[in-house]
């Protein structure tokens, strides 16, 4: 490991249920480490000049699985831009498959999945739109994202859905930005369903230079 | 012919059309002429937009057994409000998209439900091919939107399944004639381009034909009773009477 030679740039924990987001220079590694396990850590990632979001260099679920010819992220795996561009590369993986097709909570998703009752709950499309307004982003800007620690198989009949998750506390994930690149997380509130173990917990973040 | 003088250039130009041959699709038998809102035939690697109201049946069509028509719907009178492809998945707990399945919007409501399907190959994982997107930013563009609106799409008539691993395997086309239909539950900016699947390794593809037709008869009673799309259904409604003047509703 080269943990010895680098540089801890920030150092973060992200309280259960919050937004949180940060720019990765070129070679820059951020891991998010899952304190308490089973924690859904959302996450989108746009190209940036500067501190100026490139609306083209989105990140894109699509151009991401097409790419490598399969749903699950991993060590190795590219996230791409939907014109193919490389954003960040997962360089390390403590859990084994991330999700990458299921996208965000929503209250309005909530109603249709829970039932009406649910939709002044917390959501994560509620942290993506506050987070990405500091940005000066829209509703617009937000696609499919990654769901790190999150665990959705699709069954031969195409039945798929949000299971116990893989990760356990203290496991990690480490990307590397292959471009300047913004990355937008929801520390996930979803209540209902076992991406978070039924209990959102805090996440923490940390930034290296090599 | 000369095209030397404007009423030359006039004249060559008005003469174009009456000589040319165009592919007009027809509308299924047993629906009445006086129905149709769009009958359209999409060449390989171009691209199609309209805006349909509520109420209409929208048919694709792989005549020759090559086409793949990249969809996104958006909301016509809230652009903003699209096609959500991951809750389109992750709601009907489906990943594969048969008759009965609502394309949802990302505000927990039908834009559109699967009525009809006789391909089977279909596709929500893989979106555009990267050098396809340019096309499809046009179509969004002459509705006033930009490359923020060009989000995950999905894909017609060429399909892929994921294996255990997570693996995706590209499985072609039906072979031709193929049909999709959909019922439009909102007003939609309907945006395709028929280019090919990003896994195909033969991306050349073939006419996409589009035709639509009015049936408002058919948004009284659910195309389909699971929980989940009954309550997407109590959305899209409730929200669609409450826009209404109630002059329109006497």
């Amino acid at each position: 490991m080269t943990s010895t030679l680098s540089t801890v740039i920030r150092d973060e924990v992200v309280a259960a249920c919050q937004p949180w987001s940060a720019i990765l220079r070129t070679g820059q590694s951020l891991q998010i480490v899952d304190l308490h396990g089973n924690q859904a850590v959302d996450t989108l990632f746009y190209a940036v000049d500067g501190d100026t979001v490139d609306p083209a260099g989105r990140y894109s679920a699509q151009a991401t699985v097409a790419a490598q010819r399969n749903i699950f992220l991993t060590t190795g795996s590219v996230l791409r831009a939907a014109d193919g561009r490389a954003l960040v590369t997962i360089v390390a993986d403590e859990v084994g498959n991330h999700d990458t097709i299921a996208g965000a909570c929503s209250k309005e998703s909530n109603t249709l999945r829970y039932g009406h009752h649910t939709v002044h709950q917390h959501a994560c499309a509620e942290n993506f739109l506050a987070e990405a307004a500091r940005w000066g982003m829209g509703k617009r800007d937000i696609v499919s994202n990654v769901n790190f620690f999150m665990n959705v198989p699709v069954e031969a009949d195409g039945t798929l859905g949000i299971v116990d998750g893989l990760s356990a506390p203290g496991k990690s994930l480490t990307v590397r930005a292959e471009t300047d690149t913004l990355v937008l997380v929801s520390n996930c509130p979803q209540i209902n369903n076992p991406c978070n173990g039924f209990d959102p917990t805090p996440v923490r973040m940390v930034i290296t230079r090599a | 012919m000369t095209t030397a003088s404007t009423d030359g250039a006039r004249s060559h130009a008005r003469s174009q059309a009456g000589g040319a041959t165009m592919r007009i699709p027809a509308l299924p038998d047993g629906v009445d002429g006086d129905r149709l809102v769009w009958s359209e035939s999409v060449p390989a690697d171009s691209y199609a937009t309209r805006v349909l109201g509520r109420g209409t049946r929208l048919r694709f069509a792989d005549p020759d057994g090559r086409a793949c028509a990249h969809l996104l719907l958006f909301r016509a009178d809230a652009s903003w409000e699209r096609l959500n492809v991951a809750d389109t998945m992750k709601v009907p707990w489906q990943a594969y998209l048969s008759v009965g399945h609502p394309l949802l919007s990302d505000q927990g409501r039908v834009l559109a439900t699967v009525v009809a399907d006789t391909s089977g190959h279909h596709d929500l994982l893989c979106g555009l091919p990267p050098a396809a997107q340019q096309k499809m930013l046009l179509a969004t563009i002459k509705h006033g939107m930009d490359i923020r609106d060009v989000a995950p799409s999905a894909t017609l008539f060429k399909g892929a399944r994921v294996e255990e691993t997570g693996a995706l395997t590209y499985t072609g086309s039906a072979g031709p004639g193929a049909g999709v239909e959909l019922l439009i539950q909102l007003p939609v900016v309907v945006a395709v381009v028929n280019t090919a699947h990003p896994l195909d390794p033969q991306p050349a593809v073939t006419g996409l034909d589009i035709v639509a037709w009015r049936a408002p008869d058919e948004l009284t009673s659910p195309v389909n009773h699971e929980p989940e799309y009954l309550r997407a259904l109590f959305n899209t409604e409730s929200t669609w009477a409450a826009a209404q003047s109630s002059e329109v509703l006497k």
